[in-house]
């Protein structure tokens, strides 16, 4: 698999990075040299293999259903650069 | 339990200006899963609280906050699967879904699209006596709710509550089964109904707790068959999804609206573009949702930050163990044990409140003038009485079986019961001292009841000459009767004395 200018470009508009057009060449060198390294991984034979999930034979922790967090809008909000009566203030999204 | 066979509801066809259309319907149901706190965090899932307030910073994807999950969702979603007879998986995983949107902080929502918890289930949907369709279930999974942006307080601006953001949500995916607007109508109602027996999901659809994506396709006679024989999509036509509604009715609307354009555009030489739409109530149309069609590759992948779900059968077990009688089956045994018919069954086993207030009521007197007077009395009399739910009866099903048991004893008719039942519902007390202390005892006494005869027909002569030429106006005699006596007399026993002394 290879990636041309324009798929760089398609994942940049999808992870909503800016990237110069300038720039996309060297870009979608750098995704096929990290392809390349996953297909170097490919060459493994993991037939009958279960993927590994974890290093440590580790329980998903669990918490019980309590509420033990919220009552904070104050701290919440402080790094939005707009809020107003309690809400997140953002450019108008509607369709 | 009963072994019912039912035949399968009509498909809805739609007459074309060429030949006639079948729908096909499959819907992805969003629950929202009943518990104190979210999916991933500690805060708040109460519905109507100030902006911003139930809010963790996990939830607000605060930087380094990880997810840690709520075991009780996980209980609700193996629930929930029990319940609609699905196997439950005991290792699922949980996914990120990609995509960028303001009342999504994280900028992906964790789902689980490889590995759901549930897998294949069925719902059993009932369009009227002995007809039911099958809607086979094709998986369920946990998954966080967004938040909620709101567009009409300033001019320029959105607004974002967090409050909802990483609330658990049950998405339970159906199978393309549905074959018209009543049906998908009937499911939902019948999945809610099953949900709320559970207590999984309160199925509250104004507030959004259960809302659903409905995707439409249409084909000619035959082609669901050949889909149906093979399971092969190709014989069905291409499918366009109505997302997020949470009225039946505009469910029903919004099917019906979407299924004629796609039958204008095929008949037309055209070809349906599959795509995601809104229904648009105040036109009543659909309409294409374009700008999101970029933001559709979600490049999902495995979240990183939580490890598989596993789970034990013995804890699964221990659910199954706890389930509480479902609807079908109480259904079927009301009409077993109780002698309903399947439309009062039906009727009362809708809520299982109401189910429980009737089951009281009948094992405290007798099952079907129960069920009479809990459907035609007592649900009449709270509708009028401001809509009020079984929860608010003024009367309990001690005192309603009691009435019930006055009746059949041959204290009281059935008309005075009405009375006695107003009064009990209105003023409270004991059925049976009510009855005492106001004298609405029914008179079998045959000796007051004769004289009370003997009066009406001495007083209208006339009458009794038309009563002995057309005896079907004897009634009128009873009615007298009944009257003068102030309802208290037994109807049989007035009817068989009136009978007698005018010679009939």
């Amino acid at each position: 698999m290879s990636i041309d200018e324009n798929t760089a470009a398609r994942v940049a508009k999808l992870a909503r990075i800016k990237v110069e057009d300038d720039a996309l060449p060297a870009l979608a060198a750098d995704f096929n040299r990290i392809l390349g390294f996953i297909e170097q991984l490919n060459e493994v034979d993991v037939e009958g293999v279960e993927p590994m999930t974890s290093v440590t034979p580790m329980r998903l922790k669990r918490r019980e259903d309590q509420v033990t967090d919220g009552h904070q809008q104050a701290q919440v909000l402080a790094n939005a650069p707009d809020a107003r009566e309690g809400f997140f203030a953002v450019p108008k999204v509607v369709e | 339990m009963l072994d019912l066979t039912y035949e399968a509801p009509k498909v809805k066809t739609i007459a074309g200006a060429k030949h006639d259309w079948e729908l096909v319907i499959g819907m992805e149901v969003h629950a929202q899963v009943s518990s104190n706190a979210k999916l991933f965090s500690g805060a708040s899932t109460k519905f109507g609280a100030e902006p911003n307030s139930n809010v963790a910073f996990v939830d607000a994807a605060m930087p380094g906050m990880l997810p840690v999950i709520n075991e009780f969702c996980v209980e609700q979603a193996v629930r929930t699967g029990l319940g609609l007879k699905a196997g439950i998986n005991l290792t699922s995983a949980f996914d990120r879904k990609n995509y960028f949107y303001p009342d999504l902080p994280q900028g992906y929502q964790i789902s689980q699209l490889y590995h759901p918890i549930v897998g294949e289930g069925e719902v059993l949907v009932e369009m009227g006596p002995g007809v039911a369709r099958k809607v086979r279930i094709e998986r369920i999974h946990l998954e966080q709710d967004a938040g909620k942006s709101i567009h009409d307080m300033d001019p320029h601006m959105s607004f974002v509550d967090l409050n909802r953001t990483g609330v658990a949500l049950m998405e339970i995916v159906s199978r393309p089964d549905i074959r018209g607007p009543e049906e998908a109508a009937a499911y939902i109602t019948k999945l809610r109904q099953i949900l709320r027996y559970l207590g999984t999901c309160d199925g509250n659809m104004q507030n959004g707790n259960l809302r659903a994506d409905v995707n439409v396709s249409i084909c000619l006679p035959g082609a669901y068959e050949k889909y149906q024989e093979t399971q092969d999509f190709s014989h069905l036509g291409t499918r366009c999804e109505i997302k997020n509604m949470n009225s039946m009715r505009f469910i029903q609307q919004a099917i019906e609206y979407e299924a004629r354009r796609q039958i204008a555009i095929v008949e037309g030489g055209g070809k349906v573009d599959q795509e995601t739409r809104l229904y648009d109530p105040d036109k009543g149309e659909t309409r294409s949702m374009r700008s999101k069609e970029e933001a559709h590759d979600y490049r999902y992948f495995p979240d990183p930050d939580l490890l598989p779900l596993e789970i034990e059968q013995a804890w699964v077990d221990d659910i199954a163990a706890s389930l509480p009688e479902l609807p079908d089956q109480k259904k079927a045994r009301f009409m077993g044990d109780y002698g309903l018919s399947d439309y009062d069954a039906s009727v009362l086993t809708a809520e299982h409140e109401n189910a429980a207030f009737f089951e009281d009521v009948a094992n405290a007197s007798d099952g079907k003038l129960a069920a009479n007077w809990v459907i035609n009395d007592l649900f009449g009399r709270l509708k009028k009485d401001g809509d009020k739910g079984i929860s608010e009866s003024p009367v309990s099903p001690a005192q309603l079986g009691g009435i019930i048991n006055l009746i059949q004893k041959g204290d009281i008719s059935g008309k005075i019961a009405k009375d006695l039942f107003e009064i009990v519902y209105a003023e409270g007390g004991d059925p049976s001292q009510i009855v005492e202390e106001r004298g609405m005892k029914q008179v079998t006494d045959t000796g007051a009841i004769e004289a009370a005869v003997d009066e009406v027909i001495a007083a209208n002569p006339a009458q009794v000459e038309k009563a002995q030429a057309n005896p079907k106006l004897a009634g009128w005699f009873v009615g007298q009767v009944m009257k003068a006596t102030g309802g208290k007399a037994n109807p049989a026993a007035v009817n068989e004395l009136v009978m007698k002394k005018l010679g009939l």
